[in-house]
């Protein structure tokens, strides 16, 4: 029963549209336009997937291959090594920008004089687009004329054309690794700020009393209390990392090599320059199954920790 | 006979700890700044000093780079130049102190009209659609909600690329392919699984007290929801929209393999302007500085909805 939220005293005196009439207009449109443009076209990316289809040749005839796309894309070294590389991301990233981004979250929650203004501050670079940014990025990296080069030489003395941030094999998924470290510490920082918010002041208050180190709260309070938020930051970050593009592709273009070529940058290559339509569609649904399978590991994981 | 139990409370840190905090939040912030200072003073350099190296702090600064945002021009020997009448604007002097002529407009307005169109209309379209799902979820035992709630969010965690190939194929059969329509149709899309969840949250906070209140006194539900609901959700709705609006304006992906030309937004217009030689650096600095002004703005004067509205979707999932 739809209309069951409301207790019946009431809804005798409802008039107008019934409860289970405005339901169904209020949640309607919202259905119509996800089944349209997410279900409708995940559902024929599955179709695809099965098929040789090519969207470059929409006239050639199409046939069902079975599973071979899918038998293709997991026996595809190239494909393991943007999964490896991706991964490489992934966890840089995370590592750094949970490091930094508690430690920030825990410096502001000292109420400083005009923290909320530095905090506001912070939060720039991440209503940035990543592309117009990385864009930008490339030119900050530049061997000879870019500031980054100039500032790291400034303080080490390493000749600044010495070393090319995006034209190295070893430096460029680090100069990315950079990037979005600059960019998105500030959400990780948000979402810790909120989790040691929510920390009621009467149990430090009581570890006051038990005459607790402040080390001892940091580690027996702080952070156990902080860490369902941490972990909620990390599943966020893991997820939008996983689908890492614009940045990549603004930077290096998956470059040099295929040392920066993350599993997005692949899928388009496949998708859009060599057009296999269906064998990229399978490769799609099998990211799709791992990120939806890896989340929701994760999300047990995370259920257990704010359960305790 | 506890020396603690103070009027204040004693987790309140001391104002040493307190310094040494501001200190090192300020610090990074204000490192954190320099690549943003870095575009805006790229911006109103010449070419030459934006490429000098060691970098320049101290530069005469110009408005090169924003003529050479919004023209396109062309190269003409100096007795053509000599021989044309004197120029009108401070643009066309610039140009022509480099042996070039403009020729006409550049398409960056247009791209930042597309961003602009684009993005409000799809805001307003995934709010407006969010709000009502999100009171729909709320209030209404829907069947299946838990599922379909779920369902929602997962769209959001296939790579835009994934989803790119067949929304690619249907446009190209529904002509809605490089079209301002078939863009916000796809953004609204995007972003209409995020509203409903944030929303859904902002919604539940409201106590069902009120409408019932309201209904009592004769209202309808429909009435009800405009009048008592809907101003109770504003913070709410502003926060969600915030989000909404800085992932379409920023988008990129889908922008880049769905539009190329009419409907192209400026993410993917910025990174082709081009010099001779070269990416004209300071003409993408001007570009990227324009680009960025909204969002900054919004950032400012709305900052306290969104950082409710950040926490919130933590504290949510």
């Amino acid at each position: 029963m739809l209309a069951h939220a409301t207790p019946t005293t009431i809804a005798v005196r409802v008039r107008g549209l019934s409860d289970r009439a405005i339901a169904w207009l209020f949640i309607t449109p919202t259905i119509a336009l996800l089944l349209a443009i997410n279900i409708f076209p995940l559902i024929w990316a599955v179709y695809l997937s099965f098929t040789n289809f090519r969207a470059n040749r929409p006239n050639a005839e199409v046939d069902g291959v079975g599973l071979r796309n899918y038998q293709r894309v997991l026996n595809d070294p190239d494909i393991w090594i943007a999964m490896q590389t991706t991964a490489h991301f992934v966890f840089w990233t995370i590592l750094l920008q949970t490091v930094i981004g508690f430690a920030l979250a825990y410096l502001i929650d000292r109420k400083f004089r005009g923290h909320a203004f530095w905090t506001t501050v912070i939060l720039i670079p991440m209503m940035l687009s990543p592309a117009v940014v990385g864009n930008f990025w490339r030119f900050l990296y530049q061997p000879q004329i870019g500031l980054f080069n100039y500032i790291v030489s400034f303080f080490t003395g390493i000749p600044p054309s010495s070393f090319e941030m995006l034209g190295s094999v070893t430096l460029a998924p680090w100069a990315i690794i950079i990037v979005d470290t600059w960019m998105w510490t500030p959400y990780v920082m948000l979402i810790c700020l909120a989790g040691l918010r929510s920390i009621p002041d009467y149990i430090y208050e009581a570890a006051e009393v038990d005459r607790a180190s402040a080390w001892r709260q940091f580690w027996s309070i702080t952070v156990p209390m902080a860490l369902p938020f941490i972990m909620l930051a990390v599943l966020f970050r893991g997820i939008e990392n996983f689908k890492m593009f614009d940045m990549v592709m603004l930077l290096t273009g998956g470059g040099p090599g295929s040392t920066t070529e993350v599993a997005s940058i692949t899928l388009k290559r496949e998708a859009f320059e060599s057009w296999l339509t269906g064998r990229s569609s399978a490769f799609a649904i099998i990211l799709f199954v791992a990120v939806f399978g890896l989340a929701n590991i994760y999300v047990k994981a995370l259920n257990k920790v704010k359960q305790r | 006979m506890s020396s603690v139990n103070t009027a204040h409370s004693v987790v309140e840190p001391t104002p040493t700890a307190k310094r040494i905090a501001g200190t090192i939040v300020i610090l990074y912030a204000l490192v954190m700044m320099i690549p943003l200072a870095w575009i805006f003073l790229t911006s109103i350099k010449s070419p030459p000093d934006s490429i000098s190296y060691p970098p320049k702090v101290v530069f005469t600064p110009t408005l090169e780079g924003f003529c050479n945002l919004f023209t396109t021009r062309t190269r003409q020997t100096p007795d053509y130049i000599q021989a044309l009448p004197p120029p009108t604007g401070t643009c066309d002097e610039i140009t022509r102190s480099r042996n070039m002529v403009i020729a006409g407009p550049s398409n960056y307005w247009p791209r930042f009209g597309n961003s602009l169109l684009i993005a409000f209309g799809s805001t307003f379209l995934a709010v407006s659609l969010g709000t009502l799902a999100a009171y729909g979820f709320s209030r209404f035992r829907v069947p299946l909600a838990d599922d379909l709630l779920f369902f929602i969010l997962s769209t959001r965690m296939m790579p835009p690329i994934a989803v790119a190939i067949p929304i690619y194929l249907m446009y190209r059969q529904f002509g809605l392919s490089d079209t301002a329509l078939g863009m916000i149709l796809l953004y609204t899309a995007v972003n209409v699984s995020l509203a409903v969840w944030l929303l859904k949250g902002f919604i539940d906070e409201i106590p069902r007290e009120y409408e019932e209140a309201a209904m009592i006194d004769g209202y309808t539900r429909l009435q009800a929801f405009w009048k008592v609901v809907l101003p109770q959700a504003t913070t709410g709705i502003a926060a969600t929209a915030i989000f909404c609006l800085i992932f379409a304006w920023n988008e990129y992906a889908f922008a880049v393999l769905l539009t190329s030309g009419s409907a192209q937004t400026a993410p993917p217009f910025i990174p082709t302007i081009i010099g001779e030689g070269g990416q004209d650096w300071p003409a993408v600095a001007a570009g990227t500085t324009i680009f960025l002004v909204p969002i900054l703005v919004f950032t400012i004067i709305l900052r306290k909805q969104l950082l409710r509205g950040i926490t919130f979707g933590a504290v949510r999932k």
